[in-house]
């Protein structure tokens, strides 16, 4: 199959701006800064290139949200703060490829019209922020950032900026307070980044992933990326396989590929010959499948249908033998501990959802308890400035759905059949 | 005590001002410095970086105190901090937190009266395709197992 971004990742020097020249790298951005900035917007439309941190946001759209008049300067931020657990893509696109980053930045900045982008990287990825660094500066010495680029007339700056431990601030608008030097607070919207963003400009916030796809577009058309992909869901993606399976990795594979495909071929399979037990299929937040169910194409509208997410392409595999309710507790420790504390049903609920699951896993699960981590979900979802407190309660409540049998072993033997036990 | 920064890291912190168009904005990064130059981010590294970005020490502290990256405490030479997510314990984590603990005997957030070891249980280090996973210090280290840990921390000088 056609890849995008992963073709010559195998290439250790690839990584070096002589390598990634050798095999084509800039010509793309050659080739935009001769182009009209709306042509290059038509062609991401086209695309059908969804945001690949999560949401799945059509990226041509959320680009048209900026402001008509240029009277403000506009900005680029780019989110590679991957942090939601089972998603480690962008990370590889950073250490092996961070010049389709920097293109890709280049390319988009000249289409919005905008003249800075700061790419906000998670504080844990010492190496990676500096790898990326070292690739903006062989861009700046090439003259593909800074002034005037390759002659256009066209000015960028590219700054890397480090983040420090805090899973929030990959919702963009927590990320947004971070980069301005604030506590990582999501903020009410609106007004939305596109109009007030970072230091109080228009913002565009995307994913490495989304613009790393950017030049390839360019160069080969919006509609031969969407071919790459099904309806609605162009291109490729990077999934990412964890857990219990033969081969763990980033695969990248056509944004409309089987779930199923994705763990049994491309991943090798359950580790030790094992049986399937529950599927998270996009990254910690999105609700569990149990075996039967994910025989289903991975792209955004098929998994909706099936009421969970593709999510940010984390696909974690949970093998037979695996306790669903100590699993479940890891999760809810996860988002209590994230919870930025803003609003209440959040920093309460996940602190009761932690506290709760935890005593069921311990044996000393209350008769009620399952009922009242339902209700407590539903007083969670949807009535908080972010989704992280949606973020907590999908799990909880699909977990409890697809595996309820198992919550009330733990309550009815007062204790966890497993032994208390990965 | 007052602290300040080595020339080299205050010729950075001045780069690093020509990069935002706001002051605050400098103020994760001149953690990061602080950081690196004195161990951990104590309160006269607060109070100096206030002086430093033009603003109250009580919104340093309000910042560095929201991220778990930032120490406001000493922490061992080495800051093993190793992964409790959901990949990493699917694959053996929890045992292999166990293993360090009796190994280093500290408990997760203890470090070791010799002060060469700080071990903490940390939330998804974006490594899950490699789990498990720690970070020692700077430096990631992957598919861990048993006799991996025993040979990275028997290494370390």
């Amino acid at each position: 199959m056609e890849t995008v971004l992963t073709t010559h990742f195998a290439n250790e020097r690839y990584r070096r701006l002589d390598t990634y020249r050798q095999y084509g790298g800039y010509e793309a951005l050659k080739k935009a800064l001769a182009m009209d900035p709306v042509q290059i917007i038509d062609e991401v439309k086209k695309a059908n290139l969804r945001g690949r941190g999560g949401a799945g946001f059509p990226a041509g759209v959320k680009w048209g949200f900026l402001p008509k008049d240029l009277s403000r300067p506009r900005v680029l931020v780019i989110n590679a703060d991957e942090g939601e657990p089972g998603t480690f893509k962008d990370r590889v696109i950073m250490t092996r490829g961070p010049h389709l980053l920097i293109e890709g930045i280049a390319i988009s900045c000249f289409a919005l019209r905008a003249h800075a982008c700061w790419i906000y990287i998670r504080g844990e990825f010492v190496r990676e922020a500096g790898i990326v660094d070292e690739a903006v500066a062989e861009a700046y010495a090439a003259g593909f950032l800074g002034e005037n680029i390759l002659g256009s007339g066209f000015d960028l700056d590219v700054t890397v900026h480090r983040g420090a431990g805090a899973y929030i601030c990959g919702e963009e608008t927590s990320l947004i307070n971070s980069l301005e030097g604030k506590r990582g607070w999501p903020r009410l919207k609106p007004p939305f980044p596109a109009s007030v963003g970072a230091f109080g400009l228009p913002t565009i916030v995307n994913n490495v992933e989304t613009i790393a796809d950017i030049p390839w577009i360019v160069t080969h058309g919006g509609e031969t990326f969407a071919a790459l992909g099904v309806e609605k869901n162009g291109g490729t993606r990077l999934i990412g396989v964890s857990g219990a399976v033969n081969r763990p990795g980033v695969y990248e594979l056509s944004a409309g590929v089987n779930l199923k495909d994705i763990i049994y071929e491309h991943a090798g399979g359950i580790k030790d010959g094992k049986k399937l037990k529950a599927v998270i299929p996009g990254g910690s937040s999105t609700p569990v499948l149990r075996p039967d169910e994910i025989d289903v194409s991975y792209d955004i509208e098929s998994m909706a249908k099936i009421g969970t997410m593709a999510g940010s392409g984390g696909v974690i595999v949970i093998p037979e033998g695996t306790c669903m309710v100590r699993s479940l507790s890891v999760l809810m420790n996860f988002y209590a501990h994230e919870s930025c504390g803003q609003c209440t049903p959040c920093r309460e609920g996940t602190g009761w959802l932690k506290k709760i699951v935890g005593r069921i896993e311990e044996g000393k699960g209350r008769e009620g308890d399952v009922e009242l981590i339902l209700d407590l979900c539903d007083n969670m979802m949807g009535r908080t400035i972010c989704p992280l407190s949606d973020a907590a309660a999908m799990p909880a409540q699909s977990f409890i759905w697809k595996f309820r049998e198992e919550f009330d072993r733990h309550i009815g033997e007062q204790k966890c059949p497993y032994g208390n036990r990965f | 005590m007052s602290v300040a920064f080595s020339e080299g890291a205050r010729a950075e912190f001045e780069r690093l001002l020509t990069r935002y168009p706001d002051r605050k904005a400098v103020i994760l990064p001149a953690l990061h410095l602080a950081q690196k130059e004195f161990g951990f981010v104590s309160d006269d590294a607060i109070v100096y970086i206030a002086g430093l970005v033009g603003t109250s020490p009580a919104e340093i502290e309000g910042v560095a105190t929201f991220y778990t990256m930032f120490n406001r405490k000493p922490v061992g030479k080495y800051h093993v901090q190793i992964c409790r997510n959901i990949s990493c314990s699917l694959l053996g984590a929890e045992h292999l937190i166990e293993h360090i603990s009796e190994k280093l005997r500290v408990r997760p957030g203890e470090t070791t009266p010799d002060g060469k070891f700080t071990l903490t249980k940390v939330e998804c280090l974006g490594s899950c395709g490699t789990a498990p996973v720690m970070q020692v210090n700077d430096e990631y280290h992957e598919h861990l197992t048993v006799e991996s840990i025993d040979r990275i921390l028997d290494q370390l000088p």
